[in-house]
């Protein structure tokens, strides 16, 4: 059992962080203490292009490796401490940093990989090779504030109500199959996805090898970080329409594809044969932020709760109504999404960083499927 | 929820406790920011007191409102969104809701009757064992799910609106009653596996089901004219907590379910 919330201002407006604190703290009994933690998104106005790195580091040697790395890859524009307050109930942090890096043009160029592929690159060696150093996010104007606490003992640690972003996604964990430390707390993220996750994902084995031939190391111990991966997989490098990828990570079940129409039904076929590995098995409720909006998404037979509502151009997701009234004081509509269809807060106005969009044709979606190109370039920016 | 203090570490969560006054005989307790151990322990001081009604102002997620609680002519009115396991154990009282309640309302229910004027989330009545349910609009998942009955006890539920999946999944006794009329969901009246697993009770759905909806432990007939005055009473009592017309209701053609066998997965572990 764990609780997620995400708010998302599809206006673009900014909001406070103090509204993801006050969803999780009425969600406060859905965890244990061993974990909370957010992610914001365009909250760093002043540094909208940079990639911020926050990271978490046991020791001052991790860190004085970690900082070796991205003075070689990287110009430095801007490293510091993060921000913190002493909050009771919160110790044994980590040394917490972050710093704002714009990928160093000869070794981008020399690497020969895209500025999302070579920070990825870094992210993962970072992980996997430095003793005692985490990124906990790496993403464009946003960042993710995570560790051992309740999740507004953390939100407060980390000052969350002083910034101001258009989308949140905050979570409480109670850990029951990874231990619970500073790097394990959700969000887990990559660029600019992050994830929290209600569940438990029983295919990680599976999953985590199958990510394992893409380059993704999962080094953080807990289950939910193979998610993270898929959606940069499946959305960012495959270019998988976001119904796609939803269907192709809590596919409809086999006896549901037999009652669809022909069409449908190869599609799904072909998507649960090439994606089988990267089906995440278990029960589950996640969103996914990004810098446009969010997603959220169950399992297909709804193992865990979700709840959806909407006021004016406020569209937000948690695990209990509770947590939505206790920020919104007059929803226009409040339900609970279907299992297994995602449930999209899309930022006018911003670049929507997915391929396609929901409501593909059934032609449109065999496309993406089969990779025919022409077909497939009318599909990517749908409004 | 927070302060900062002068000096000092802040504190991440405050427990209040909650402001009880009595009106006319009736204990109001205001919810706001209260946590719900200590509000538990204000409606059980209630009625350790003698008051008979406890009326709860903006609730919001509280846990386990009526929990519990044993006797007959309590009342508790629950003013907002209750939290997880309402009425959970609850033996006696009649608990009503003036909003939406969240998931697992009626767990392992003895007696009394809940009423919720809104929908309701998933696993309502779990292993529910006596007592009624009355949800005016729709259901989530797993609706009475593992529902059951013994000697004189038989739990009933009502739901006025639609349901997801797994609508009566394991039911063991009991009756549980779906009516699809005041829905704000898209789709059918009731998703898939409606009674998977079922081996006791009945279910009746106003309005058809396909037979892919229905698990295959179930027997999927139309309810008879005598079956139909038989849930008369059960429906007019719903009818009269939540506002239906009972001629409404009744004015179309119910399907009933009834389970073929009373150990379906008897043989699954066992060599034959």
């Amino acid at each position: 059992m764990c609780g997620l919330m995400g708010i998302c201002d599809q206006s673009g407006t900014l909001m406070s962080g103090e509204n993801a604190i006050k969803a999780m703290a009425v969600q406060r009994d859905r965890g244990n203490g061993l974990g909370g933690g957010f992610a914001g998104y365009g909250i760093y106005p002043d540094f909208p292009d940079h990639f911020c790195f926050h990271m978490m580091y046991h020791d001052v040697a991790a860190k004085e490796e970690a900082e070796a790395v991205f003075d070689r890859y990287f110009t430095v524009d801007l490293a510091e401490p993060m921000p913190t307050r002493p909050v009771k109930g919160i110790g044994d942090a980590p040394l917490l940093w972050r710093y704002f890096l714009v990928p160093d043009e000869h070794k981008l160029a020399s690497s020969e990989m895209s500025p999302e592929d070579f920070v990825v690159h870094t992210v993962m060696l970072v992980n996997s090779t430095i003793d005692g150093a985490f990124v906990a996010s790496s993403g464009k104007n946003m960042g993710a504030f995570k560790g051992v606490g309740f999740p507004e003992e953390i939100g407060h640690y980390y000052l969350l109500e002083e910034y101001a972003g258009n989308t949140w996604v905050g979570h409480n964990r109670f850990p029951t199959n990874t231990p619970g430390w500073w790097g394990g707390a959700h969000p887990f993220t990559l660029l600019d996805w992050s994830i929290v996750h209600n569940g438990e994902i029983s295919s990680y084995g599976i999953n985590s090898r199958y990510l394992e031939a893409f380059g993704y190391k999962c080094t953080l111990g807990t289950d939910t970080e193979v998610a993270a991966y898929l959606f940069d997989l499946l959305l960012r490098r495959h270019k998988l329409p976001l119904e796609l990828a939803c269907k192709a990570l809590a596919s409809p079940l086999w006896t549901e594809i037999d009652r669809m129409p022909a069409e449908e039904q190869a599609v799904m076929r072909s998507l649960r044969a090439v994606y089988g590995p990267g089906m995440l098995n278990g029960p589950f409720a996640i969103v996914l932020g990004f810098n446009g909006g969010m997603v959220a998404l169950n399992d297909r037979i709804k193992l865990r709760p979700l709840v959806a509502a909407e006021q004016g151009s406020i569209l937000m997701v948690a695990s209990e109504e509770s947590a939505i009234r206790e920020v919104l004081d007059a929803p226009d509509r409040v339900w609970a999404p279907k299992a297994g269809e995602p449930v999209i807060g899309r930022i006018k106005g911003m670049d929507w960083p997915i391929h396609g969009d929901l409501h593909l044709s059934p032609s449109e979606i065999s496309c993406a499927v089969t990779g025919v190109e022409d077909t497939c370039e009318t599909t990517v920016e749908v409004n | 929820m927070t302060t900062e203090t002068a000096s000092g570490p802040i504190e991440g969560y405050i427990q209040v406790d909650p402001q009880v006054t009595v009106d006319d005989g009736v204990a109001v307790i205001e919810c706001q920011s209260v946590y719900y151990r200590q509000l538990n322990e204000a409606v059980r001081k209630a009625f350790a007191d003698g008051l008979k009604t406890v009326r709860l102002l903006n609730v919001n997620g509280q846990r386990y409102l009526g929990t519990g609680i044993k006797g007959k002519d309590l009342t508790i009115e629950v003013h907002g969104t209750p939290g997880q396991d309402m009425a959970m154990l609850m033996d006696g009282p009649t608990l009503e809701v003036f909003g939406n309640a969240q998931d697992g309302v009626g767990n392992t229910m003895n007696a009394g009757t809940v009423i919720v004027h809104g929908s309701a989330g998933d696993v309502l009545g779990y292993g529910m064992r006596g007592g009624k349910v009355f949800i005016k609009g729709d259901v989530g998942y797993r609706v009475g799910i593992h529902m059951k009955a013994y000697e004189d006890l038989r739990p009933i539920m009502v739901c006025g609106g639609k349901a997801r999946d797994f609508f009566g999944e394991y039911m063991a006794g009991g009756l549980l009653v779906l009516l699809g009329m005041d829905s704000q969901l898209d789709g059918p009246l009731v998703g898939g596996y409606v009674g998977t697993g079922m081996h006791g009770g009945e279910i009746y759905l106003r309005g058809v089901v396909e037979s892919w909806q229905v698990g295959k432990e179930c027997g999927i007939f139309t309810a008879t004219v005598e079956e139909m005055e038989a849930l008369r009473p059960v429906l007019a009592e719903f009818c009269t907590a939540t506002g239906f017309d009972l001629d409404t209701v009744m004015s179309e053609p119910f399907t009933k379910l009834v389970p073929i066998s009373h150990r379906p997965y008897g043989k699954m572990y066992t060599y034959l």
